[in-house]
């Protein structure tokens, strides 16, 4: 068995590992890149793995079991309760005109019984959690309305899955003949037997995760053996896993169930940060598991059927959420990223549609259908996105630039990437200086709100030389960049090396890292988060403890200029070391180096003239005195 | 040929019509660095080690400044207080600006009238010079009389470029002077009164 493993992982490593970075060259996203690489070594494809017709994401169903327990690790109760009006509201309203238009159309368009159209409505309803929130990380988003609004309306469909659930069982109309799992408690149960036993597990595991996990994990974390922790963690997964299947539930659920319950737990973050390695690995195994069930016969044989659902399954819950969109007064632009968004069927469709054979609600021939329906929207999903990028809102939202005809077109010796907090504070400094600048953002509803205001603004990508190019980086002296990200800042710098070798750029690092990165790049004006803020605190500190005020202000002066100096010494040192930069490791090794070069260079001020000390042991001769 | 270094202190230089046209005057001289100080250290933070790395490299210092309140702008007060160090400067062991010149080149509000000692400021502009005097002795270098552009107010463009072009006729000529000369020089109330 080891073999076979071994095998399975080369095969699922080597197609991401080639078709990830090919997606993402093509600006596609690492979805679909997993997406991809899952279709290619399917059953359907080269056949590395799985057998043709094997049940749908049996092939990698650890990897959902997993995610469905990050997913449910993000659910914070503080978030949702802060977030409890967009939720309710959003996400009640999508799921509930999603079930009342797909469920009449169940009913008269694939003759379905009532019941099994609402319950074939629900799993529709529910959009992917896993890949809407990756894409809106991806393109820098989740701080937009539009991620706002998805991430509320996504909160809602997880928790909704728990009720649905529990009354799927009520709406089978001969639930002692539920396939499925044949050993599970729940065959042997009628209806009503079935959904308190589906709630009564559900709260089984609430209470005694609330109860006696908190207590379990406090004695694991107490042994201070972090890889112990994480055991722990995993045994609880794979255990509420079990006992879900034993129940006769999906394990997928029971891994919901269990992240729900450790977010409500002080180890949250612990586990959350423990887990984090994994769970891009653990998400792509997703996903390509998704892209592996997707049955190529079954779409040979019915595309037509297929391609109709597709699109009409897409079409409509896109259509639901632009009128939700619309009724919450969304702008153009945030309404469309927020559509094409939430318009697939999610992971959770896999699961509620599995539940719903089980229970005898639909075929097997309906279930593959739907479920590789559900795989496609997903695989469409970026697609989408990228027709919408590309096409939809060039045209139809926010403009990159708007031009004025009768005012001439004024030149900028300043151009400032990313106007939130800090590039705001710099851009009004320069202003109150009367330095006019553009500005350039990826937020359509600041850039409307700042185009009102009167500011010259440019909507859109900032690492693009087209863009760079038509807010005035030809003319312009000096690009400021306000944004923390590294990964924008290197392109950026890379951009003004290539194409605007003339521009002077002022970037904004997060932290001594990032601006070693940058400086490899010849970037000289960095500005470190946070320094400038540290080194303040620290001389009100040195203030509170007693400490004359000039004095402390000196020395946090000096500490600056010596920092900086440091700075530059280090970078050198930095290359040996840049193996290991991003680890923990080499945070701490740094840290050390750090506090040793203190120790060497005295770091009280040269205020020698002010101190009469020095000048008594001077006239006296080099005697200190008392 | 001796080097001189200007020491700029003016913390309102690009509003200053007198101290800019000095400047651009005497920018051009070979053997002449201008250190801006008020642009060097906005935060008043003197890099200490960088200007005493300045005077030893030099061998005639101006103090360029307008005149406040009787004296200097606070940052070149600063700059007084912390490089010229004891042990370094004056005291015992400090000998690093043995034989160097120094002098003031300032620009006043009031005429040279007025800095009498029967004028409305009651002392002579050397009177007021008088810590600078003292600060160089102990430093010992060469203490010169100041130049002086006084009544600015009043001065129109082409007497101030007049000015700065004596300005400029004096560095060059005491980048070249003997030590001799200098002797008589120092023996002026004013700089601008040597005659060339």
């Amino acid at each position: 068995m080891s073999g076979h493993f071994l095998e399975n992982a080369l095969v699922y490593l080597g197609a991401a590992v080639l078709c990830v970075p090919f997606a993402k060259k093509l600006g596609l996203g690492s979805v679909l890149g997993f997406l991809l690489a899952g279709m290619l070594i399917g059953p359907y494809a080269l056949g590395f793995i799985g057998e043709e017709g094997d049940d749908i994401l049996h092939i990698a169903e650890f990897g959902v079991v997993i995610m469905l327990f990050l997913i449910g690790l993000e659910l914070e109760p503080k978030a949702f309760w802060r977030m409890r009006k967009q939720v309710l509201g959003l996400g009640g309203w999508q799921l509930a005109a999603t079930t009342l238009l797909f469920w009449p159309l169940g009913m008269l368009v694939l003759h379905l019984h009532w019941t099994a159209a609402l319950a074939l409505a629900l799993a529709l309803g529910m959009s992917s959690t896993a890949l809407v929130l990756q894409n809106m990380k991806e393109q820098g988003r989740m701080n937009t309305e539009a991620g706002k609004s998805a991430f509320a309306v996504l909160l809602f469909q997880d928790i909704a899955v728990i009720p649905i659930l529990a009354l799927l069982p009520l709406l089978a109309s001969n639930p002692a003949v539920a396939t499925g799992n044949e050993s599970g408690w729940l065959a042997g149960l009628n209806a009503w037997g079935q959904a308190a036993l589906v709630l009564a597990s559900i709260v089984g595991v609430v209470l005694v995760g609330r109860l006696v996990v908190g207590k379990v994990l406090q004695w694991v974390a107490a042994t201070r053996i972090r890889e112990l922790f994480v055991a722990t963690a995993l045994l609880l997964v794979v255990g509420v896993a079990v006992l879900m299947q034993a129940v006769g539930l999906s394990a997928a659920l029971g891994a919901f169930l269990a992240g729900v319950v450790l977010a409500n737990s002080e180890y949250r973050h612990e586990l959350e940060s423990d887990l984090d390695p994994f769970k891009g690995l653990l998400l792509g195994l997703f996903f390509m598991a998704v892209g592996a069930s997707i049955n190529f016969d079954l779409l040979q044989q019915a595309w037509l059927q297929v391609l109709l659902l597709v699109m009409g399954v897409m079409f409509l819950k896109g259509l639901v959420l632009g009128g939700i969109g619309r009724f919450y007064r969304f702008g153009t632009d945030q309404n469309l990223v927020f559509s094409f968004g939430l318009m697939q069927v999610g992971e959770f469709a896999f699961v509620l549609l599995a539940f719903i054979g089980q229970l005898g609600l639909l075929g097997d021939e309906s279930l593959q259908l739907f479920t590789a329906v559900t795989a496609l929207t997903m695989t469409l999903t970026p697609l989408f996105g990228l027709l919408n990028e590309r096409l939809l809102l060039p045209r139809m939202g926010t403009r990159e630039a708007v031009v004025e005809p009768d005012v001439p077109e004024e030149q900028h010796e300043v151009i400032i990437a990313g106007f939130g907090h800090y590039g705001s504070t710099v851009g009004r400094l320069l202003r109150a200086n009367g330095v006019q600048s553009t500005i350039l953002d990826y937020d359509a509803d600041q850039v409307e709100l700042l185009r009102k205001m009167g500011f010259k603004v440019y909507y859109g990508d900032v690492t693009r030389p087209d863009l760079l190019e038509l807010a005035g980086a030809e003319k312009a002296k000096i690009l400021i960049s306000a944004i923390p990200h590294l990964e924008t800042n290197v392109l950026l710098a890379e951009q003004i090396n290539k194409h605007f070798p003339h521009l002077r750029f002022y970037a904004r690092s997060r932290n001594r890292f990032d601006a070693y990165e940058l400086m490899e790049l010849g970037v000289q004006h960095l500005y470190r988060e946070t320094l400038d803020t540290s080194v303040r605190m620290g001389v009100e500190v040195l203030q509170a403890l007693g400490h004359r005020a000039h004095s402390a202000h000196r020395s946090g002066q000096d500490f600056l200029r010596y920092d900086q100096a440091a700075m530059s010494q280090l970078a050198l040192k930095k290359r040996d070391m840049k193996a290991y930069i991003s680890s923990v490791r080499a945070a701490i090794a740094w840290q050390e180096e750090m506090l040793l070069a203190d120790k060497e260079h005295n770091l009280s001020a040269h205020d020698h003239s002010w101190d009469s000390e020095a000048i008594r042991r001077n006239v006296l001769g080099d005697t200190p005195t008392s | 040929m001796k080097k001189i270094l200007v020491l700029l202190a003016h913390p309102k230089y690009e509003k200053s019509r007198a101290n800019q046209v000095l400047i651009e005057a005497v920018s051009d001289l070979p053997g002449l660095t201008i250190r801006d100080l008020y642009e060097l250290y906005p935060d008043f933070n003197i890099d200490v080690a960088a200007e005493q790395a300045a005077l030893q490299t030099h061998d005639l210092v101006v103090w360029q400044h307008p005149i406040y309140w009787y004296s200097c702008p606070p940052l070149l007060k600063q700059w007084i207080d912390l490089v010229l160090e004891v042990g370094w400067a004056y005291g015992k062991g400090g000998e690093q600006l043995r034989g160097k010149s120094i002098f003031n080149a300032v620009t006043s509000g009031g005429s040279r009238e007025v800095y009498q000692v029967d004028g409305r400021n009651r002392f002579t502009l050397r009177q007021f010079l008088a810590p600078f005097d003292q600060t160089a002795w102990l430093c010992h270098m060469r203490y010169l009389p100041p130049f002086a552009i006084q009544g600015t107010h009043r001065l129109d463009d082409t007497t101030l470029r007049a000015q700065a072009e004596a300005y400029r006729l004096r560095l060059q000529a005491l980048q070249t002077a003997p030590e001799v000369a200098l002797d008589e020089v120092q023996k002026l109330e004013y700089l601008n009164d040597w005659d060339l």
